[in-house]
């Protein structure tokens, strides 16, 4: 039985126990509804919370974690060192598991009786696969169409378990429910006190969120510490991975890219959001502000793949035609530093813009008042009065910006270039953090390999850096706040 | 009383207050730069914005439309159905490399007919005119109707890449002898053909709802196969972030206690927002595909992964909403004997529901153009050829997303995908465009003040 058949049936198992203890609790009260605790459907939801939710918990959890234990009891049947180290086990696992859906399909196709499966011998059945077509390696080795079988009956034995156990859990649920149908039964209290666990378990969601980005980025940073030195990814200057081995992977070199894009990206972003803010805030005649702010939100919604094939295909040549070799001759490429940071900054502008809006606002008029009283005009206001008043906040919101701007990907992918380099002139190609994490995860680089696992190493720096940029903008930004307040 | 005798004006010049001196002239003209200053920054935005959108409409709309060349074909009943029945299953057989020398000869009589000298030796070298998935069109129209086998009929067949960027314009001749492909002899023939009004262009349906193409046949890439997987992947977000975020912005805003586990949570949410989407994409695939085995480039996954980056997003707008019902509306409902589940969910839920919607709906908006994550669990390099084969299926197998299909087509080498990637932008845009079109409309319609 499928997921989705399983889902449904405990679904209908449920439906089934609210009407039943509904009726019950009504038939109980002689249809005087004034003789129950609670009103009927609060009686059948009990019922139904208690056939349901463990049922699908245990669906849940058991589609998750059973292909995890069938795979190590597969991997168990490795032996010898072919399959030593933990990338070949993997690479022989997917292996595994193709042959076994392969098997499936021919089971399915009704080509193979399951009773001829069992007596087939390991070489006719890798024939008998290779005839098919379906396209697995063409001398299977033994030990894999032997794990592929293994394979095959737990997952086989585990389904049927899955299967007996969550309709098991969902009849017992039910029954329960049923059972404890009363008319004196608290049915409306216990079932607030579920619904405000399921409230809980949906809160939760977030800290599990977070619990799983800090392990998955945590443990592959070990797993590539552990073959790759430490020293050299923190400290050295290069950064070229070659799949076949010898690689030299030093974050500097995108640390540097990163930085230098992000640092474009702000002198874009900063003044000309800043100055908006300010326009828009104080001198703007408000039909003009209420035109102008959103159109400039809209950059905000723009999705970043829009803006690299802007960098890429527009941005970039433009640029380079001015820089490059028809012009100034400085600009090998239309990928450049200048080109992702000058159009990352126009994406920045509005959130500057915005986060500056708010905290100018913030402001209290009486400060501005007194100010004007005193003969000042309103440039003046706003350089010796109000920016000073929300510099905390404009400090938030430019660190808040220089963190979107670190953790960028599609801009730098598509418009900064793929070289790993150290340099000052801006109009040179460079790569970033993010860039990176997507090249070297996207390769059919083995997953074991220090080529690969290095971008959970980035991607760990990455996390950090910016978390600790939100940090401290939003304690900058909090503190502020409580001055006006 | 010598004090006194000093004239005014010799101190420090004239002082008449309607006069403005020196110092308050040099005031007011900072005053007026400052203000065109700011003037300068929100029209330097204005001005990115309409370079940003000009150049998305100028370059995507010619993707919108494809050029045909109408050519007369004959179908000869002894290459094309041997058995001599006209049953499509027997007709099968002839692949589409048996219509191609067809479709050379329809060409090659088509310029005798109109008087246009054949200008290459080979028959091969002018068929290059068409798509190579011409063929494949016709033999699609015969198996359909298999009575055209034996008759002489006028198919629109599609011109290649190359040749309808010459009719829009995209291509010149400087830039085909560039390329290995065409000539620009080619392009007389392709002037010739429009001359002879041959050559139409029209509405390029294929490009919505087809699915992509290989890379020598740009001509026939359309974003529907990557549109129904970036679907599918709105349709988890929908079914798993909608409830969970509503429900956690209840929670937090109705019935949480003040106490550390509750402001763990607020502090992970607020966290969360700030998280690089490139990092909910090695999340994706650490935990999704390395842990759990889910399959790879499936839309369930990439829904996944665009389930967690939208909680944040959905629940901040949602608790603003919530905390915007007075709390008159909570106090009456308890003062008439509701307990607080009930009051929640009939009373202040209810009137909260225009805010949680605009919420939900800008997220998905967001979630619709996400490209980052999706590149690390595998949406990227999959060429999405194939639609899914029913709704659940929809979910596992291998897709592209919409905007993954975009990246893909801005790093395939001919030039020709770009116009197809700008065009892809505008589906994506008018997409997202209308979603919040939606959002602006529910908000006026059920937006209350209190």
């Amino acid at each position: 039985m499928s997921f989705g058949t399983l889902f449904l049936a405990v679904i209908a198992i449920a439906a089934v126990a609210f009407a039943l203890s509904r009726r019950k609790v009504l038939g109980l009260a002689q249809g005087d509804r004034r003789r129950l605790h609670s009103l009927p459907h609060y009686h059948g939801m009990h019922a139904m919370l208690l056939a349901a939710v463990p049922a699908l918990l245990l669906l849940f959890g058991w589609t998750v974690l059973q292909p995890v234990v069938v795979d190590r009891v597969a991997v168990s049947h490795f032996s010898g060192e072919k399959y030593d180290t933990s990338g070949e086990r993997s690479l022989a696992m997917s292996e595994v598991r193709r042959v076994a859906e392969s098997i499936d399909a021919l089971v399915r196709g009704g080509k193979l009786g399951t009773s001829e499966l069992e007596t087939l011998s390991d070489e006719d059945l890798g024939r008998e696969l290779d005839d098919t077509g379906i396209p697995v390696l063409s001398d299977l080795p033994p030990q894999i169409i032997d794990s592929a079988r293994i394979y095959r009956s737990v997952s086989a034995t585990g389904d049927l378990i899955k299967l007996g156990l969550v309709l098991l859990l969902a009849l017992a649920g039910a029954a329960y429910g049923y059972s404890a149908a009363h008319p004196d039964l608290r049915a409306r209290n216990r079932t607030e006190m579920g619904v405000r666990g399921l409230l809980v378990a949906a809160a939760c969601v977030a800290i599990f969120t977070t619990f799983g980005i800090v392990l998955s980025l945590l443990f592959n940073t070990i797993e590539f510490f552990r073959i790759y030195p430490a020293g050299e990814f923190f400290f050295s200057l290069t950064w070229s991975p070659s799949f076949g081995g010898g690689s030299e992977l030093g974050i500097i070199p995108l640390l540097w890219g990163t930085l230098y894009i992000s640092l474009i990206a702000l002198l874009v972003a900063v003044p000309l959001g800043l100055f908006s803010a300010i326009y828009l805030a104080e001198y703007a005649h408000p039909k003009f502000r209420s035109a102008a702010k959103p159109l400039l939100e809209v950059l905000t919604g723009i999705p970043t793949i829009v803006y690299g094939l802007f960098a890429l295909l527009i941005v970039g040549p433009a640029l380079s035609s001015v820089f490059g070799r028809g012009g100034m001759g400085w600009m090998p490429s239309d990928t450049a530093v200048i080109t992702a940071g000058l159009v990352m900054g126009i994406m920045l502008i509005p959130f500057v813009s915005s986060l500056s809006d708010d905290v100018i606002n913030a402001v209290p008029q009486a400060m501005r008042d007194g100010s004007y009283g005193l003969g000042a005009t309103k440039s003046e206001t706003v350089r010796k009065v109000i920016v000073p008043a929300a510099l905390p906040g404009i400090v938030g919101a430019i660190l808040l910006a220089a963190s979107r701007a670190i953790g960028e990907t599609m801009i730098v992918v598509l418009g900064a270039g793929a070289a790993a380099r150290m340099s000052l002139n801006p109009f040179e190609a460079m790569t970033t953090v993010t860039a990176k994490i997507v090249s070297q995860l996207t390769g059919d680089a083995d997953f074991a390999s220090p080529e690969a696992l290095v971008a959970f190493a980035l991607g760990m720096t990455l996390f950090i850096v910016t978390l600790g940029l939100n940090i401290v903008a939003l304690a900058i930004v909090r503190r502020y706040r409580e001055q006006y307040e | 009383m010598s004090d006194t005798t000093v004239p005014l004006e010799s101190q420090t010049g004239h002082r008449s207050l309607l006069l403005p001196d020196e110092k308050l002239k040099k005031r007011r003209r900072s005053e007026t730069w400052f203000k065109m200053l700011g003037l300068g920054a929100v029209i330097t935005g204005l001005f990115f914005l309409v370079i940003l959108i000009a150049s998305i409409v100028y370059n995507g709309v010619p993707a919108f439309t494809q050029t045909y060349l109408t050519i007369p074909v004959t179908l000869p009943a002894e290459k094309l159905d041997k058995v001599g029945n006209r049953n499509p299953s027997d007709m099968r057989k002839v692949s589409t490399f048996g219509y191609k020398p067809l479709l050379e000869q329809a060409l090659i009589d088509t310029l005798a007919d109109r008087g246009i000298e054949m200008p290459f030796d080979d028959a091969g070298i002018l068929a290059d005119l068409l798509s190579d998935g011409a063929a494949a069109g016709v033999r699609r129209q015969v198996l359909d109707n298999p009575d055209l086998v034996g008759q002489t009929v006028e198919f629109d067949l599609l011109a290649s890449s190359r040749i309808d960027g010459y009719y829009k314009g995209r291509v010149d001749r400087a830039s085909v002898n560039r390329g290995m492909v065409l000539t620009s002899v080619h392009l007389d023939v392709a002037d010739a053909l429009k001359e002879e009004g041959l050559v139409e262009r029209r509405f390029n349906l294929d490009f919505i709802i087809g699915a992509d193409a290989s890379d020598n046949r740009p001509e026939q890439a359309g974003v529907g196969v990557a549109l129904l997987g970036s679907l599918f992947m709105i349709l988890v977000v929908v079914a798993l972030a909608v409830p969970i975020g509503v429900a956690a912005a209840i929670y937090l805003e109705e019935f949480a206690p003040q106490n550390r586990f509750t402001d763990l949570i607020e502090v992970n949410i607020s966290n969360l927002a700030a998280v690089p989407s490139i990092v909910f994409g090695i999340l994706g695939l650490a935990a999704f595909i390395q842990f759990a085995n889910l399959p790879q480039s499936a839309p369930l996954v990439g829904g996944l992964v665009l389930t967690l980056m939208s909680l944040p997003q959905i629940i901040i707008p949602a608790r603003a909403a919530l905390k915007a019902v007075p709390p008159s509306i909570r106090q009456a409902a308890l003062g008439i004997g509701a307990s607080r589940n009930q009051m929640v969910f009939q009373h202040v839920l209810p009137l909260a529901m225009p805010g949680i919607l605009t919420g939900v709906i800008i997220s998905l908006a967001q979630a619709l153009g996400e490209t980052a994550p999706l590149l690390l669990i595998g949406m990227v390099g999959y060429i999405a050829s194939n639609y899914p084969d029913g709704f659940l299926d929809g979910f596992v197998s291998p897709n592209s997303a919409l905007p993954a299909q975009i990246y893909e087509w801005s790093k395939r080498a001919d030039p020709a995908f770009y116009e197809r990637a700008w065009g892809g932008i505008i589906v994506l845009l008018v997409f997202m465009l209308a979603v919040n079109i939606l959002a602006v409309v529910l908000r006026r319609r059920f937006e209350r003040r209190w």
